[in-house]
Parts: structure tokens; sequence; C-alpha cells
């Protein structure tokens, strides 16, 4: 599975220009799925439907993974080809000093900032700018517009990943993984890759909107609370995937969550509790679509989520697929 | 129907948002006695049917009023050293928090205390700062060999108030926001078994409003009614509190006015107070109502809202205050309305002629 | 154009009624059928002349942002509260009017000769502000006003001619919008085209979303007036758009993504057309476009702007040139629209 992940998280997709990644995707999953189609806005759509004989209750299941990454769009370039930027979803400039960012045809460019008024002047993203070595704007292919990512290769540290945009590449590879070890599922599953959740959950509106499940899980990242002088919070990296109580967005189904427990714990499979006091995920905006759904998160646990360099347990990641599985393969109780 | 039991029993019942199981059972009760079909959608709104008495040919009309279950909470996030973090549901005053009693429903309902440093032990300055929440910890009183056993991330804890009576009908309580209109909208349901209407309402204790309005959202969107009414509390004068942005406790339900209501819900409701000499009072609403209209109306093609407020004192505090008087108003002005709805109304509001 | 008119008229968000009738008496000859939704959306069709079977909507806001008085104080003095986003320091000795009957009112501000200079350098606070009608008592007041009533600013709209044919006027955002839908409305074209002339933006894009669930288009475009923030200013990294440039189109904002292949529609037909057009600076405002291209399961949606100086500012500036390009650049696109594959 590193393979497939490194694969993913390498690709180039900030929000509103996922191609790549779905491209990835489909042919990843083409051949384990009973159909495939791509809604207007993008998102990628699969259908696996139920092939099991039994007298359990089928469910229309929606599972959710977001595509896209957080990222910059061109905002300005002045004439000697130096480019000004915005930020694509929540990137802090802290992170962006130093760092290089790669366009759609490949192009490098790198983070420069203007001399700070006073030494301790906290950096800004309005202080910035991309510096793609071209001698002036004549000479210049890029346009405002443009939109770049992250630059970064993943790493395998062993049992432990580093790379940029398992937030939520790291979702999309579970997925992928779960429909290929899948087998049997008295459920009708519906794995949405969904686009632009990192500008404000969009894809998930309207691909739940289209769907129309009676039940939703969405796999994305948490952070966690085990480095040095970190906030306060309960997740542990390689402690198991974690099921959410609570994130800034949403309260997931308390059957859902339940469900997702009592499963671990009949699997023997490792998990923690979660409560996210920022952030929120695909599920927010799929709880409340029509008449509402009911709507839970597996996290996978992930330190220095929106950096360059974010870092999951492997373990954690395995486990989140058996776990998956497993709920798909029986009842849904809720 | 005894207004100030109704009250007293779901004020002290617990429901944070996303866990409103213990209300909405005793609200099932109190509706059931009055509607004809009860049930519970999948994010765990109570949805109540009363059907009006419409004639052969014409169509039917619905009304849904919604009046929310769900009161802000806390939530487990962390055991350290036999003491419990905790994080919030909800809009929370934090500065209320430090002394106040409260209920941990882990493995068992264990009662607690957020603790708080004696005068002794701190430094001055630090006594005029409000105490962040990750200095406040919850103390149920166990080791912490044993807490891990009882207590889990995730787990709910409620405030605690026994509900009080003071002068002149004035009660005092936590979680009036919102239970004080399920007890209104209780009072309407009665009032309707004594009187004909012709449109159907869609009485629904709602969930999650506390945290973004949910409940509305999915039920609006199920039900598909004609016209709402949010029914919720608002701002009612109390010390240090300017005049403008207050209206007075015990001069009846407050009727809003603004972007979030329909020009024609404001005036039939103002026309129906007058009517029947309701003691009521009206409210600027410049935006967001806050309150669960601000959902309904935006819902699949857009719904005639309107906010109905009952005046509160120390909202989101465990002290909130109200006049039972103006309970029994509010439930009243909303008897008359419903009762009065007919179809020359729905013809002004522009309704579709027939029903989809 | 009518954009005199519609610049004068009165409408706040919530209360967009008198905008909404002088619209409707200017459009009804040009239009099928008509309609007025639960919120005030005055939602208008169209029928196509030609075989498209695609429905297009095209939306444009008639509210503004305003005032609500919500308080009457013994004296007589008002107490108001913004409806929209209002930045508290353009309130400060302004005239507005009043309710249905355009009642004249002053914010005043206690002269400089009585400040102490710490306070001259402060901004006052918005609840400390309170207009004045003239009378001085609270039951003279209630005789001509009341809580609820919403005030607009007191602006007469005025060309200023120039290379630029520059216009003032209050409310450019978005009756500009509104006079661009209004033109477009003018011809007919090969497909069914929805003009929604939407209530409440300014708060949240609220009548866009409903009026969008129940048109249900396939694609959409989207009519403001945007942010030209030209003035010279210690780092210019940026006027977001500039007036005289052309109609601004809209990458990225803060409420959406444009359709990339809408965008080069747009794009191309203003190059093969020779109309002037700029790109509005990226992430930056947001728009009804952000609510109806996520409705339902989503609709490929654009933005077009007139660009206009001081926005949300009792007096906003436009150039009459940039109006007429962006009719002209939506008109050419739209007659290209039948052509576009919008499949994925």
């Amino acid at each position: 599975m590193k393979e497939l992940i490194k694969e993913l998280t390498e690709a180039f997709g900030p929000s509103g220009n996922e191609d790549a990644v779905r491209q990835l995707i489909h042919n990843r999953i083409s051949e384990h799925v009973d159909q495939v189609r791509v809604d207007s806005l993008g998102n990628l759509i699969a259908l696996k439907g139920r092939n099991a004989e039994s007298d359990v209750e089928p469910h229309k299941i929606m599972l959710a993974a977001h595509m896209d990454e957080i990222g910059v769009i061109v905002s300005y370039i002045d004439e000697k080809a130096f480019m000004r930027f915005a930020a694509v979803g929540g990137v802090r400039a802290l992170h962006l000093l130093g760092s290089r960012v790669v366009f759609a045809d490949g192009t490098i460019g790198v983070i420069g900032r203007e001399k700070p008024m006073e030494k301790t002047e906290f950096p800004t993203i309005d202080k910035m700018y991309i510096d793609v070595g071209a001698p002036d704007k004549k000479q210049l292919t890029r346009k405002v517009g443009d939109l770049g990512a992250f630059m970064r290769p993943f790493a395998d540290m062993g049992q432990r990943m580093t790379a940029k945009a398992f937030d939520d590449r790291i979702g999309c590879a579970v997925l992928v993984q779960t429909l290929i070890d899948l087998k049997t599922t008295p459920h009708d599953v519906y794995c949405v890759f969904t686009v632009q959740e990192e500008v404000g959950l969009r894809g998930a509106l309207t691909s739940a909107f289209g769907v129309e499940p009676d039940v939703a899980i969405a796999v994305d990242v948490t952070i966690t609370g085990d480095t040095p002088e970190a906030h306060p919070m309960a997740v542990s990296l390689g402690d198991g995937p974690a099921i959410k109580v609570k994130d800034g967005g949403m309260l997931a189904h308390p059957g859902v969550k339940n469900w997702m427990v009592e499963t671990a714990e009949r699997l023997e499979l490792p998990y923690q509790l979660e409560v996210l006091e920022g952030g929120t995920t695909d599920a927010m905006a799929i709880q409340t679509s029509r008449a509402g759904v009911a709507a839970g998160v597996l996290s996978i646990p992930c330190r220095y989520v929106h950096s360059p360099s974010e870092m999951v347990d492997y373990g954690d990641v395995q486990n989140a697929v058996h776990l998956l599985v497993g709920l798909l393969s029986g009842p849904v109780s809720i | 129907m005894q207004v100030k039991d109704l009250l007293k029993r779901l004020s002290e019942a617990e429901g944070a948002s996303g866990y409103e199981a213990a209300v909405r059972d005793l609200v099932r009760q109190e509706f059931a006695q009055y509607v004809d079909e009860i049930r519970t959608d999948s994010m765990g709104n109570l949805i109540a049917l009363k059907r009006g008495q419409v004639a052969e040919q014409s169509p039917r009309r619905s009304i849904m009023l919604a009046g929310h279950m769900d009161e802000i909470g806390l939530l487990v996030t962390k055991l350290e050293k036999g003491f419990i973090r905790f994080s919030t549901i909800g809009g929370f005053d934090l500065r209320v928090l430090p002394g106040q009693e409260v209920t941990v429903h882990g493995r068992t309902d264990l009662p607690g205390v957020i603790g708080m440093r004696p005068p002794h032990v701190l430094e001055k300055a630090a006594r005029d700062k409000v105490v962040p929440l990750d200095e406040l910890f919850v103390d149920v009183g166990l080791a912490e060999s044993e807490l891990g056993s009882h207590v889990r991330v995730g787990d709910i804890i409620t405030l605690q108030r026994p509900f009080a009576e003071l002068a002149n009908d004035l009660v005092s309580g936590k979680a009036f926001d919102n239970r004080a209109a399920l007890v209104c909208i209780a009072g309407c349901l009665e009032h309707l078994t004594a009187m004909r209407h012709t449109w159907d309402v869609h009485a629904v204790a709602t969930v999650q409003e506390e945290v973004g309005l949910k409940g509305a959202l999915t039920s609006a969107f199920g039900i598909g009614p004609d016209v709402g009414i949010a029914l919720d509390v608002t701002h009612g004068n109390m010390p240090g509190v300017s005049e403008v942005d207050t209206v007075k406790i015990g001069e009846g339900p407050a009727i809003g006015f603004g972007p979030n209501i329909h020009p024609l819900m404001f005036s039939r409701l103002v026309q129906a107070a007058n009517t029947f000499e309701i003691v009521h009072q009206t409210e600027p609403i410049p935006t967001h109502s806050g309150t669960d209209a601000w959902a309904i109306q935006v819902t699949r093609a857009g719904i005639p809202t309107a906010v109905v407020s009952i005046p509160l004192r120390y909202m989101h505090t465990t002290v909130e205050t109200l006049a039972l008087t103006d309970l029994r108003r509010t439930s009243r002005l909303l008897a008359v309305f419903i009762a009065n709805l007919d179809e020359k109304f729905a013809q002004q509001l522009g309704l579709e002629q027939l029903n989809a | 154009m009518l954009l005199k008119e519609l610049s004068e008229a009165f409408g706040v968000s919530g209360h967009e009624d008198a905008v909404r009738q002088l619209i409707l008496n200017t459009v009804r000859d040009s239009v099928d059928e008509h309609r007025v939704d639960a919120l005030g959306n005055l939602i208008a069709l169209k029928k196509g002349d030609g075989p498209s079977r695609r429905k297009v909507m095209i939306a444009a806001h008639m509210d503004e942002v305003g005032l609500m008085i919500v308080h009457i104080e013994k004296e007589g003095w008002l107490r108001f509260q913004p409806v929209g986003a209002i930045d508290d320091r353009i309130l400060l000795a302004k005239r507005v009017l009043i309710g249905d009957n355009h009642l004249p009112g002053v914010i005043g501000v206690a002269p400089i000769h009585l400040l102490d200079y710490k306070a001259r350098n402060q901004v006052p606070k918005r609840k400390d502000l309170s207009i004045d009608i003239g009378v001085s008592s609270k039951e003279d007041a209630e005789r001509k006003v009341k809580p609820g009533d919403y005030a607009a600013f007191d602006i007469a709209y005025a060309e200023l001619g120039g290379q630029l044919r520059t216009a003032k006027g209050k409310a450019f955002d978005d009756r500009a919008g509104c006079a661009v839908l209004i033109e477009l409305l003018r011809d007919r074209y090969p497909f069914d085209l929805h003009a929604v002339f939407t209530v409440q933006e300014e708060i949240g894009a609220r009548g866009a979303r409903v009026a969008a669930h129940a048109i249900a288009p396939d694609v959409a475009f989207v009519l403001e007036g945007t942010i030209c923030d030209d003035m010279p200013k210690k780092r210019d990294v940026s006027p977001t758009t500039d007036l005289g440039a052309g109609p601004a189109i809209t990458l990225m904002d803060r409420s959406m993504i444009a359709d990339q292949r809408l965008v080069r529609l747009l794009a191309d037909t203003a190059e093969k057309r020779t109309i002037p057009h700029q790109f509005k600076q990226p992430g930056r405002g947001s728009t009804d476009a952000g609510a109806i291209h996520l409705s339902r399961e989503g609709a490929p949606s654009a933005v077009v702007s007139v660009p206009v100086r001081n926005l949300h500012a009792p007096v906003s500036l436009l150039s009459l040139k940039d109006l007429n390009d962006t009719v002209r650049l939506m008109r050419e696109s739209l007659y290209q629209l039948t052509e576009l594959d919008l499949s994925r």
C-alpha cells in the first residue's frame, strides 16, 4: 500500500484542480467497482453494489475522502516576474517560508519574503511572493490564476511516513485499498473522492445531494496531542485509527460512532476516540444534506497537518482499512 | 397542562446538542397527547403532526413550528491525573464555569464539579483574568487509576441546576433556551385540540440548533412546509445591558421583523395578537435571527418564515430567567394564528396553487 | 440604461420591494414569464428560440447594504444596526433616508471644537452613533418611524463624464449588475434564460440559494459590481480590479472557484471580439455564485463584474464604458454558450 500512498501524495491537486489525482484514483479502482462517474464539480463517484446473498438489511453507504490539497493561487505579477499569491485553503504563512511550490506543468517556484519591518514581525502571506526564476514578466509563462501546490517528496520512515498532503490523500488511499480488499458487501457502497474540501466542503455538498445516502463515513486526518507542549488532545500516532465524537463543525451521529466502536472491538482492532476542537471534514456537509444523513468520521492520526511534512503511522492506516472492510461487510447497526 | 411543571421537567432533563434523547422522550410524551402522528427522523428531530380539517376540494397547507431541544453542553477531551479536560458544545461563556456543578455521562452518571484554585495560591494579576478553557477541569472525585474505567473521551457533560421560583411568576433554571419554546409549542397544540384549523401543523422539536441549526435544516427539507415559525428565546431587560439590545420580560412574546422574516407573516402575527388582545412586543432583527428560522427560510425553494421569541435574561448560563406569563401568551398567540390560517393567506403569500 | 433610477431606488437587504417593482416594470415586456418567490426574488423566464435544452441562470442582486432602526431614545434619537458589511468609519456625518416615506435623517458627530485630542483620533463606536430626524422626543419620533424601519444612504446619481465616462451614485453593488441583466434581456438566446434578480445577497447569498434550488440550472452566471481598489496606496500589490479596464472575470473568490471552461469562454470571446476585459484578483469577495454553484448536484458557474470604487460606502463610482463592455462581453459569450461542452 505504500506505493499507492506515495503516488497519491506526490500528485498535483490543489482545490479546483484535482484532475491528476482523480485520474490516478480512477486507474486504481476501475476494476474493483461496478460504476464510476464524475459529477459537474469534479467529484469521482464509484459504486460497489451489493453482491452478498444475505438477509442483512441493505443500506446506501457513502464514504468520502477529499482529493484536493491546500495550495496557492497567483494573484498578481510584477514587471520583474515576482508573483504575489493568495492562499487556497488553510495555508499557514509559517509553512511557506523557504518552501518550494510546483505548478501543474511542473514549473518550480521558491517562496521569498519582503524584509520585515522589525525582527520580530510575524510572517504573513501578503508580504511574500513566488520566484520562478524568470528574468522578467515577458519571459514568464505563468499567469494570474495559476495554482501551485507544496513540493515535497514522500519519505518512508519505516513504521511512520511523511509527505505533503496526507490530508487527505491518505484518506483516498484508505478508500482505494478498502475497495480493493472488500470482496463481498450486502450494501450499496458509494466511494466518493471529493473536490474542494479545503475551501469549504464544496464537493461533499453536491455529491451527497446526488448520492442520497442513508449512512456516511468520511475518512480524513486528525491532529494528535503527542508532541512536545502540544495542545491537549487524546489522540496519538500509532494507537489506531480515531473514531470521531465531535470536531469544530459537527457531532458524529452517536449510532454511527457506536457501530464503529463495537465493530473495532469485535474485530480486535486498535482505535481511539477523538474530539477535535478546530477543523472539520466532509462529513459536516454530508450530515445536513436533504433530510439528513447519519454521518460519522474515521480519522487517521496525523502530526503537522497542513505543513509540507505531515506524518502518519502505517499501522493506523492499515487498521483503518481493516475497520472499514469490517463495517461494510456486515450489518449497519445504528 | 401545567406550564411551570412542564418547564421544570424539561429544564432539568439533559440534552446537549447531538445527545438529546432524554429530552426527546419527554417531549414525545407531552406532544403525543395532542397530535395524530409522531416520528423521529435520522438526525433525531421529533416531528409531530396534527392534521387540519380541510374541505374536500381545497389544497392541504402546512405550517412548521420549530423549537430546539438541545442545550449547550460540554464533552470530555482527555483524562489527566484523575481530572477531566473538556471542550464545549455550542456557545459558552467560560466565565460562568468555575464552581459549576455538572454530571458526567460516563458508564454511569457521575456528579462532578468544575474546580477552581483558591485565591490564596493565585497571583493577584491572575484573579483579574478569565480562566481559560485549558485551565478548567471537571473533578468527579475518583482516583486516577479508576477514572478511566468510568469515563472516556467523548463522554457528554451536562450542567446541573435545579429549577427555582422567583417573585412575580418569574422562574430560573438552565436550558430555558430552548425548553421554554417547547413548552409554548405544547401549549399551542393543547389549545388547538379545542379549535378548528385547516392547515396541518408540524410541531418539530429540533436537534443541534446550538451547533449550526442542523436539525431545522434537515427537518424543514424533509417536511417541505408552506410556512414556518421558529420559536426561540431572546434577550430580556437585565442589569448591565443597554435597552437598545433587549426586549421586556413580562411584556409578551417578541415578534421579529427583518430579512429573516416574511413581512406578511410578521403583519399577520401582529394582527392576530391585536385582534385577540394578546400582550406582545416587536423586535427588529437586522440580519441573522440566531434561530432555526435562518435555516428554515432558505430550505429548498424558500419558505416564508417568522420568528417568535420569549424574553429571557442571562442566556446560556444556568440561571436563565423568564416570566411564565410570557409562555402562556406565546402559546395562545401561536394557536390563534394557526386557527386563522386560510387559503386566502396562501394566495397572498404566492404559494403554489396545488400542493406538490 | 436606467442606472440612475436603479441606483436611487431603495432596497436594503430584506426590503428590496421598490427595486423589484422598478425592475419588473422595466423587463415585463422583455420576458415571457415572471414570478416572485417566498424570499422576494424576481424570477423571469425568457424562452429560447433555438433547439438548446440547456437551462441558463443569470443572477444579479437587488439589495444594497444599509441600516435598520432598532431603538428610539427618549430624546428622539434613533439607534441603528448595519444590514450587511459596513465599515463604521464611513457612517460619520452622512445623510440617510428612512422607511418607505424616505424620511431624511443625519448621522451626526460631536464637533471637534468640543473634543479633546484623544477623542478626535478615535473611531466612534457604531453603537454610540444615532440618527437625528429633527424631533426632540420619543413620542414625536414614533409618529414618523418605528424600530424595524430600514435606512439607506441619501446619495443622488450623477454622470461625471471624462474618458472613462464615470458615474457616481449609491449601490452600484449591485445595481450595475441589475442594469447589465436588464440589457441582456432585450435579446433572445438559443436557450431558456432564467434571469433572477435576487434578494439578500449582502447577508449571505440567501435569495440566490433558494432560486437556484427552484430553477436547477445547467450553468449559471452572476453579474456583480466588484471591488476596485485602485487608489494610490503605500504597498500597491493589486487594485483587485482597475476602473476602465473592462469587465472583470473572476477566477476564484472566497465563495467559489469559477468553472475553468466558462472562464475560457469569456476570455476567448473577449479576445475575439476585442472587448476590454481583466481578471479580478483571486481570493477577494464572495457572490451569489457561492450559493448557486453548490445547489443540488452543482452547477458550473462564473462571475463577471463591473469594477466599482468605494464598495459598501455611500458614494460609489463606476465607468459607463466598463458597464457597456460588460453587456457586450456577456451577450457575445451567451451566443457561444450552446457550443460549449460542459460534460465531464
